[in-house]
């Protein structure tokens, strides 16, 4: 239901938008009608979706606000993620909403299928997690992109709320809840001089493997900081690549869950369109180790 | 301790030999001299009047005193030996209300103008890292 209700939302969003993005006929005045959805941002300044539906990398929140609308506009995005590890499989589906290069508003459904390993932990093969998330990010100050003259970073505040459906199997491995709230404060700055972005964020968690198997547990049920970090190397306008990593806690008695690294590869052709590749490192996950995979993700947006 | 770690991975990896951006003095060499810099103001001038998002901001203008102005601004800009004279940048934009999305769409055509005349990626990136905190001055609106 709260999938549909989101998808909804997307459509509702990008209809929206259709409608008011015509081009406008007036060439050469300035006055009137300028476009809500106006682009005002440049290429790959939104970032693209991260796996729980914020404007960021792969892996990690960025500072930026998600989309191109810029400090006058607003930018909606869509995004497809799967990641595909030798155990396990990650699909997620979302959509964003950068209003004024200010404030931004994301939903995510997040399916997180076990396959064999479902049959094995006597759960069934296939057994699948799903989650909500519901995330907000805030513009503090800063200006990540213009201030090439100051060490100042940009920086955000942001929440995800995350519901998950398999509150009985969570309580079975000793997670302490399916419903969880992350906080994050993330720092972003473009060294234009020399191409790279650069990003650092703090998480506030108890979210056990990003919450796909809940919430606190019994090894430790406290909000404990996460650092999620990013180096990006722009080639050209259209493309990027680098490196991210993300801390994360181990709550849970049955698995020592590991922090998650990945090597990307982003391509812009333009800025309705942005498709991510990674090879993604995500550790032990439950009873398998080295889940090592691929990461590919999908935006498209106005 | 692990993110202890990594913070300082990061911190590395970002080093401190990062410099201020002004203290780059190959810059208007590698952007071709001052032949470069003209070819890269005649590109991104043609650009901005065929540009429906900002040809109006210059349709008062004297096209070719702003070329000029902008020939003797970028030199200085990229570590030339020219000294512009001409109106400061607060002044030369008051009353025009410009955003940050007519300021992205100079960039955007600048970009296209310096790809045009054969100016590599990294190199327009140190030479926009120098023109990006005049949005401070310029954007008004």
């Amino acid at each position: 239901m709260r999938l549909l209700s989101g998808l909804a939302l997307a459509v509702a969003l990008f209809s929206t938008s259709a409608a008011f993005a015509q081009p406008t006929d007036e060439a050469d005045t300035r006055a009137p009608s300028r476009d809500w959805f106006d682009q005002g941002k440049l290429l790959a300044t939104g970032g693209v979706s991260q796996v729980e539906g914020a404007g960021g990398g792969g892996l990690g929140a960025w500072a930026l606000i998600s989309g191109y609308g810029s400090d006058h506009g607003i930018g909606v995005n869509a995004h497809y993620t799967t990641v595909l590890l030798p155990d396990y499989r990650l699909d997620t589906v979302g959509a964003a909403i950068g209003l004024f290069d200010r404030l931004e508003l994301s939903y995510a459904w997040a399916a997180f299928d076990t396959q064999a390993v479902g049959a094995a932990l006597g759960l069934g093969k296939g057994y699948t997690f799903h989650q909500n998330i519901f995330g907000a990010k805030l513009r503090l100050f800063g200006e990540a992109i213009y201030d090439q003259d100051q060490w100042l970073p940009q920086v955000s505040a942001g929440l995800q709320h995350k519901e998950n459906d398999r509150g009985a199997v969570i309580a079975a491995v000793g997670g302490k809840g399916a419903v969880g709230t992350d906080y994050y404060i993330a720092a972003s700055k473009l060294f234009l001089a020399q191409s790279l972005l650069v990003n650092a964020t703090v998480r506030f968690t108890k979210a056990n493997q990003l919450g796909i198997l809940g919430f606190g547990g019994n090894k430790h049920d406290d909000y404990a900081p996460q650092v999620e970090g990013s180096l990006a190397y722009l080639f050209s306008r259209n493309f990027a690549v680098g490196v991210e990593g993300r801390t994360k806690p181990s709550n849970l008695a049955i698995a020592k869950e590991q922090d998650a690294y990945d090597l990307f590869a982003a391509w812009f052709p333009c800025k309705e369109f942005s498709i991510t590749a990674a090879y993604a490192d995500l550790g032990n996950v439950v009873i398998k180790d080295h889940q090592r995979g691929l990461y590919l993700s999908v935006q498209a947006g106005l | 301790m692990k993110k202890l770690i990594f913070l300082t991975l990061l911190g590395l990896a970002t080093p401190a030999a990062i410099s201020p951006v002004w203290a780059d003095d190959t810059l208007f060499a590698d952007m071709g001299g001052q032949p470069g810099i003209d070819k890269v103001v005649d590109a991104s001038v043609d650009a901005y009047l065929a540009d429906p998002r900002i040809a109006a901001l210059f349709s008062e203008s004297n096209i070719d005193r702003v070329r000029a102005e902008f020939k003797v601004q970028f030199c200085q800009v990229a570590g030339g030996s020219c000294q512009y004279a001409g109106h400061d940048m607060v002044a030369a934009h008051k009353g025009l209300h410009l955003t940050n999305a007519d300021f992205n769409a100079v960039v955007e055509d600048l970009q296209g103008a310096m790809d045009k005349t054969g100016i590599g990626f990294a190199t327009q990136n140190r030479f926009l890292a120098r023109l990006a905190p005049m949005q401070r001055q310029v954007v008004t609106k």
